[in-house]
């Protein structure tokens, strides 16, 4: 790439295109950092051979924990840009669960400040929705939306007062601000290491019934109902939860609903004699939820896959089970286990990445997430069929290597992610 | 003969010829401890550490008996003196305990899966003394031999097992145990003291007690933790000891010739009546102290003659 011109041209390469639903052979021009043209193009600036691979909008990543503030030792806005980049996620959206949590529009221009120049991919922040996220008093929702806060959330922890949650929730409507809710009830849920049934019974861990999570659900949308609020719930994961989410949607309130790539591809057995990197939160769920969920995230129910990213040092997982942290790694198996679902053929790439890069843009109000002319150059190409074995230490550039799929057989390997025009990451692209 | 097991961490990953092995020695240890001298040597030169990270007498003192009787060097670690309480993590405590080259090392945990989250890191023999809620395989096997003595076999029968089943590692292992052996289950207890997912453990549920206990060879109480009997599981304590506590009229359901077992320590008057405890004829709570150091002996003398074997294999250069 040269400084005089940015004009990159892929040929031969296999178009996913979300919009649209549909992947076709073809090439793609990208120049000033946009998109310049898509399908039938001719050869301008450099030319990238893609023989035949696929070439997506990159992901953005709605949920990712980054260690600044605080812990800084599990994952900084570099490692994490630099794992980001090696998954094919062009843009993550930081969640606010730092330490302390990003709750006034300071503390977000310091991570804005901090994250700008660290991280080779887009990364955009979100913001408490209560001060300290402990549900008492809402934060300036009005100076952290000027300050570049996308959304508001206090992550897993559910604001338990409704008084507090219904004020937070009209005056986020009143500007247009969206909430991002975690449905889980938290009175049941209190204490839970894992879903409660006959295989949590067995192991003696505390168990949390799936109805939690729709009692916080139901819960929610009555708010959601009574304030207007536009409100997404960050991971939708049973198999109970779906037809509540239907009916909303149904009677027309501006909600959507995302889920973790852990929760469509791992159930509870997974977590087997106490391996405490498969403790998440929420928990794994049934093989039966599994499916529910994976097809309602194919139908386009759920709308948003994403990694839920959580680092997690070695420390805090070589623990008993119910004192480990919860949460993994997961920006660069994100696309890799997402494959999964589409060797299985529960979904195509198209609707994969509907899920992963244009529903979370679109919900956001950003402009990635697509294949058309104007929008940003922010591409991942990839190979869906590529094998290999995930080696946590040798293969993570996050600085925390929990992840569930260590030692995992997969297919899908990023070959290059360009941001903005800019090759972020991969070999040096063979020229045609 | 045989015991192929490494460690003994629960009843799971014990075979049916596993138990039976390990009932028939501890039968002949039962034998040994009625003499006036007691000592083997089947452990002589060894060392045992009882690490013991929730508050026990019973069960340590079976363990440390069973290690003197037969010659081990037993050592008693304190735990809630020690580092633990100056933030030093579980592997660390085993890693460095590690170094001081125990043989066998007894372990109880108050949380699920800790002991064998220790056992992964030391190259010593592991026991479960009980973690969390999860097993306590050397109690299910005091039970097993008492059952065996005393109704002749330990198949076919039909035992109740009553009481605060969720919280109980003691009703998981006999769980896991007795249906090992083949034997028809009834867990009994109030919805509350059930565990989640209960139905699918293939054991008849019930919590008409009266009911449950109808034709049972073997009436197993539980105990009653104090946190639990005020308001949060069960409405109160008269109330439980009305339902579900075990008396002579209760127990009536039963075959004439059931025995009523308690791993202790008991709640006289909340889980069992008073009398009923102390009537010989019918509670074997007394024997079940006595058929636990037996059985304690007996894990230790096989998981030691296996420890011994594999580093004889070991120094053999034998690959293993």
């Amino acid at each position: 790439m040269t400084a005089e011109n940015d004009t990159i041209t892929f040929i031969n390469a296999r178009l996913i295109d979300p919009e649209t639903g549909e992947e076709r052979p073809g090439g793609l021009t990208i120049s000033g950092g946009l998109i310049a043209a898509v399908g039938e193009v001719a050869e301008d600036g450099r030319v990238i051979d893609c023989s035949g691979k696929c070439l997506a909008p990159g992901i953005v990543d709605l949920g990712v924990k980054v260690g600044e503030p605080g812990e800084r030792h599990k994952e900084s806005f570099r490692s994490a840009g630099l794992a980001a980049a090696a998954g094919g996620v062009t843009t993550i959206i930081t969640r606010p669960d730092t330490l302390p949590a990003i709750d006034n529009p300071e503390s977000l221009e310091f991570v804005t400040r901090r994250a700008a120049g660290a991280s080779p991919v887009n990364i955009r922040h979100m913001a408490a929705l209560t001060k300290g996220r402990e549900g008492r008093e809402m934060t300036e929702i009005g100076f952290l939306l000027d300050a570049g806060a996308v959304a508001f959330t206090d992550c897993d922890h559910v604001v338990a007062d409704t008084k507090v949650l219904s004020r937070c929730l009209s005056y986020a409507r009143s500007l247009g601000a969206l909430v991002i809710g975690h449905a889980q009830d938290p009175g049941l849920s209190k204490g839970a290491a894992v879903t409660s049934g006959k295989f949590a019974s067995l192991r003696g861990l505390p168990g949390v019934s799936p109805m939690a999570e729709r009692m916080g659900f139901d819960r929610d949308m009555a708010m959601v109902e009574m304030t207007g609020a536009r409100y997404h719930f960050d991971q939708v994961t049973c198999a109970r939860t779906l037809p509540a989410l239907e009916r909303a949607k149904a009677n027309g309130f501006d909600v959507t609903a995302g889920v973790s790539i852990h929760h469509v591809t791992l159930n509870e057995f997974d977590v087997g004699d106490y391996r405490t990197f498969f403790k998440l939160t929420p928990p794994l769920r049934s093989e039966d939820d599994r499916k529910a969920v994976a097809e309602a995230l194919a139908s386009g129910l759920i709308d948003i896959l994403c990694s839920m990213h959580t680092p997690q040092d070695e420390e805090s997982k070589r623990l008993p089970y119910e004192e480990a942290a919860a949460g993994a790694v997961a920006l660069q198996t994100l696309l890799p286990a997402a494959m999964r679902l589409y060797h299985d053929g529960t979904m195509g790439l198209a609707q994969l990445f509907r899920a992963m890069s244009l529903n979370p843009a679109k919900r956001l109000g950003l402009p990635g997430g697509r294949l058309a002319a104007g929008a940003p150059a922010d591409l991942v190409l990839f190979d869906p069929d590529a094998p290999f074995v995930l080696d946590r230490f040798t293969m993570l550039a996050s600085k925390s290597k929990n992840t569930p799929f260590d030692g995992a057989r997969m297919e899908g390997k990023v070959l290059a992610t360009y941001v903005g025009g800019r090759q972020v990451f991969g070999a040096e692209v063979r020229d045609a | 003969m045989t015991f192929r097991a490494r460690h003994l961490l629960g009843i799971e990953q014990l075979q049916p010829d596993e138990i039976r092995t390990l009932l028939d020695l501890a039968d002949s240890y039962v034998d040994l401890n009625r003499r006036t001298i007691k000592r083997t040597d089947a452990l002589a030169g060894m060392t045992q550490i009882n690490m013991f990270f929730e508050a026990s007498t019973r069960t340590q003192s079976s363990f440390e008996i069973a290690g003197k009787r037969l010659g081990a060097d037993v050592m008693n670690m304190a735990v809630s003196q020690s580092s633990v309480k100056k933030g030093e993590t579980l592997i660390d405590t085993a890693l460095t305990l590690n170094a001081m080259h125990p043989d066998l090392l007894v372990v109880r945990h108050q949380n699920s899966g800790a002991v064998a989250l220790l056992a992964e890191k030391v190259n010593c023999a592991v026991l479960n003394a009980g973690d969390g809620r999860h097993e306590h395989p050397t109690q299910a096997l005091l039970d097993a031999l008492t059952i065996r003595r005393r109704k002749g076999r330990l198949q076919r029968l039909t035992v109740a097992i009553c009481g605060d089943i969720a919280h109980s590692r003691v009703a998981r292992s006999n769980l896991l145990l007795l249906g090992k052996m083949e034997n028809r289950i009834r867990l009994i207890g109030p919805p509350t003291l059930m565990p989640a997912g209960v139905g699918e453990f293939g054991c008849e549920i019930y919590d008409d007690m009266k009911a449950g206990l109808e034709g049972a060879d073997v009436v197993m109480m539980l105990r009653l933790q104090k946190e639990r009997m005020d308001g949060g599981f069960i409405p109160s304590e008269r109330e439980y000891f009305y339902r579900y506590g075990l008396d002579a009229e209760k127990l009536a359901h039963a075959k004439p010739d059931a025995i009523v077992m308690h791993p202790g320590p008991m709640n006289r008057g909340v889980e069992i009546d008073g009398t009923l405890a102390d009537d010989i004829n019918r509670s074997v709570i007394q024997e079940q102290v006595e058929m636990g150091v037996a059985v304690r002996m007996a894990a230790m003398d096989l998981l030691a003659r296996n420890l011994k074997a594999e580093r004889g294999r070991a120094a053999a250069g034998v690959m293993v």
